[in-house]
């Protein structure tokens, strides 16, 4: 049989396509036009808005760097590094025996749901909102902050690390377990090898979203920088605001490289 | 050590039956004797019962009915610390190693003495140390070199994990090993050195071993004993010498098992 011979039978297309797929798509652009439309967002409003920004970027210039601004700024930051470290230290601890019995494949099912749904809870809201909630009831400063971002933390650390047991290599952990291993043993020589590196990684990482969130919880009282970013731009001191940004920014960075080296220990 | 002279009936397997689903047996009332000693190899073609036969035995899975006597003791019916301390005795030599990856090699030869041990004592790393010297002796007796102690098990070779796994089960001074088909994963000549070593393991040591294995070859080579399974049942039970063609026939359904 010649090649052309062989091509005269119809051949199935190669890649179908996926009318499920292809509709979502569709869908979810045009809703993101019709949103558009509804909430305003036109190209005039963007051009007309644009001279306002540049106004408020020329009083930015230059950072104000007066001694008793900086001492403020700095006092504010060391808070939201306390707020941050706190948080995701007692927020990681908390988060470990919470994710263990979150994760399906070691703990009975009962108790995997409903710590799923005390997860699920934690991470519902906002940590300003439930800033806001312990403003209310352990007044203001840096406590309520605290609180705030242990909640938070629990309930994106507790969600990941359930994910990251979930995905256990059960062939390890059934070699232990044949040695007449305890529960607490295939813990710390099966379980804990193969995860303790994710764990790092992802403590990092609420670590840094930690860092970010203190800075915005100040705004309704739960203490760090966030109290003094929010008096500046109300008192329209945008040479301050600069500063404090300019701060801001470099410590998510210095968060990052710091991320960086721990995985690099832990690997 | 405790064995000295050969017992005979150290494990009892009556009326061993076991269904995943209901009314489809994947182990139909098996009735074994293994003695205190020999290497007893168990053959069969894949999704026969073997591995779930052996795993019934340190109940990695639970079997649906019948009686594994141990010692003594009904295996079939043992939970919790009873349970942890009879697999105590109980080592187990896996296809894939199933080493924990992250851990060196002396800290997989020391999961063998988990069973034994307060929880504080790995978490601490803080072994006894006539039980370090004993995993370093371990891990030079399975041919593995002392600097292989400190290195990870992800980088070794599959060789070398199956040495380590080895070291892993006679590190619990256990009165039977369990292999399921520890050659599976490796090369030919692998294969050979693994089952000289569990041959070592069952002659020197005084072991008795049971393995899985679908190499008949390596199994008439180094088996004392072979039982020969098909659909969930025991179609051989002898000597090598005594398995012929029409047992294989048998075991394997038809003549395709000649390569």
């Amino acid at each position: 049989m010649t090649d052309s011979a062989l091509r005269t039978a119809p051949r199935p297309a190669a890649f179908a396509v996926h009318w499920p797929a292809r509709l979502s798509w569709i869908g979810l652009g045009l809703y993101v036009l019709y949103a558009a439309g509804q909430v305003n967002v036109s190209w005039e409003r963007i051009v007309s808005g644009l001279p306002q920004a540049a106004k408020l970027f020329g009083r930015m210039f230059p950072p104000n760097m007066a001694p008793d601004k900086i001492d403020l700024i700095t006092s504010g930051m060391l808070e939201t590094i306390q707020i941050a470290v706190i948080a995701t230290v007692v927020g990681v601890l908390l988060s470990l025996p919470l994710s263990l019995m979150a994760a399906r494949n070691l703990s009975p099912g009962w108790l995997a749901a409903s710590a799923r749904v005390f997860i699920a809870v934690c991470r519902s809201f906002h940590p300003v909102i439930v800033s806001i909630l312990f403003v209310k009831a352990v007044g203001f400063g840096a406590l309520a902050g605290v609180l705030a971002l242990i909640v938070s933390s629990m309930g994106f650390i507790g969600k990941l690390f359930a994910e990251v047991l979930e995905e256990l290599n059960e062939k390890q952990v059934e070699a232990v377990r044949s040695t007449g291993a305890g529960f607490f043993s295939v813990l710390i020589m099966a379980v804990m090898p193969q995860v303790f590196a994710r764990f790092i990684g992802l403590s990092a990482y609420q670590f840094d979203s930690n860092l970010r969130n203190s800075t915005m919880v100040g705004i309704v009282g739960g203490g760090g920088i966030g109290a003094a970013l929010f008096t500046a731009y109300q008192r329209f001191d945008y040479d301050v605001v600069l500063t404090i940004l300019i701060v801001i920014i470099a410590l998510i960075m210095l968060a990052e490289l710091l991320a960086n080296g721990l995985k690099k220990i832990f690997r | 050590m405790n064995m000295s002279a050969a017992r005979p009936g150290l494990l009892s397997i009556t009326d061993l039956y076991k269904e995943y689903r209901s009314g489809a047996p994947v182990l139909k009332n098996i009735n074994l004797e293994i003695e205190a000693s020999g290497l007893t190899a168990i053959i069969g073609p894949s999704g026969t019962g073997k591995s779930t036969l052996i795993r019934c035995i340190n109940r990695l899975i639970d079997p649906t009915a019948g009686q594994i006597k141990f010692r003594g003791l009904d295996l079939a019916q043992l939970k919790g610390k009873a349970l942890r301390e009879a697999r105590c005795h109980i080592g187990m030599v896996f296809q894939e190693y199933n080493l924990v990856e992250r851990l060196t090699v002396i800290e997989n030869v020391l999961c063998g003495k988990l069973g034994s041990l307060p929880v504080w004592r790995p978490l601490l790393r803080k072994f006894a140390a006539q039980d370090i010297d004993r995993a370093f002796d371990l891990i030079d007796s399975v041919g593995l070199s002392q600097e292989f102690a400190s290195r990870r098990a992800d980088a070794l070779s599959g060789g070398q994990r199956q040495r380590v796994g080895i070291a892993r089960a006679l590190m619990q001074e256990p009165g039977l090993i369990l292999a399921d088909e520890p050659t599976s994963s490796l090369d030919p000549k692998t294969s050979v050195e693994i089952m000289e070593l569990l041959d070592q393991v069952s002659r020197q040591r005084q072991v008795p071993v049971i393995i899985n294995i679908h190499n008949v070859d390596l199994a008439r080579r180094f088996a004392t004993r072979i039982i020969g399974m098909s659909r969930g049942q025991v179609v051989f039970d002898g000597p090598p010498d005594a398995l012929q063609d029409r047992h294989l026939n048998e075991i394997y359904g038809g003549e395709d098992w000649q390569a």
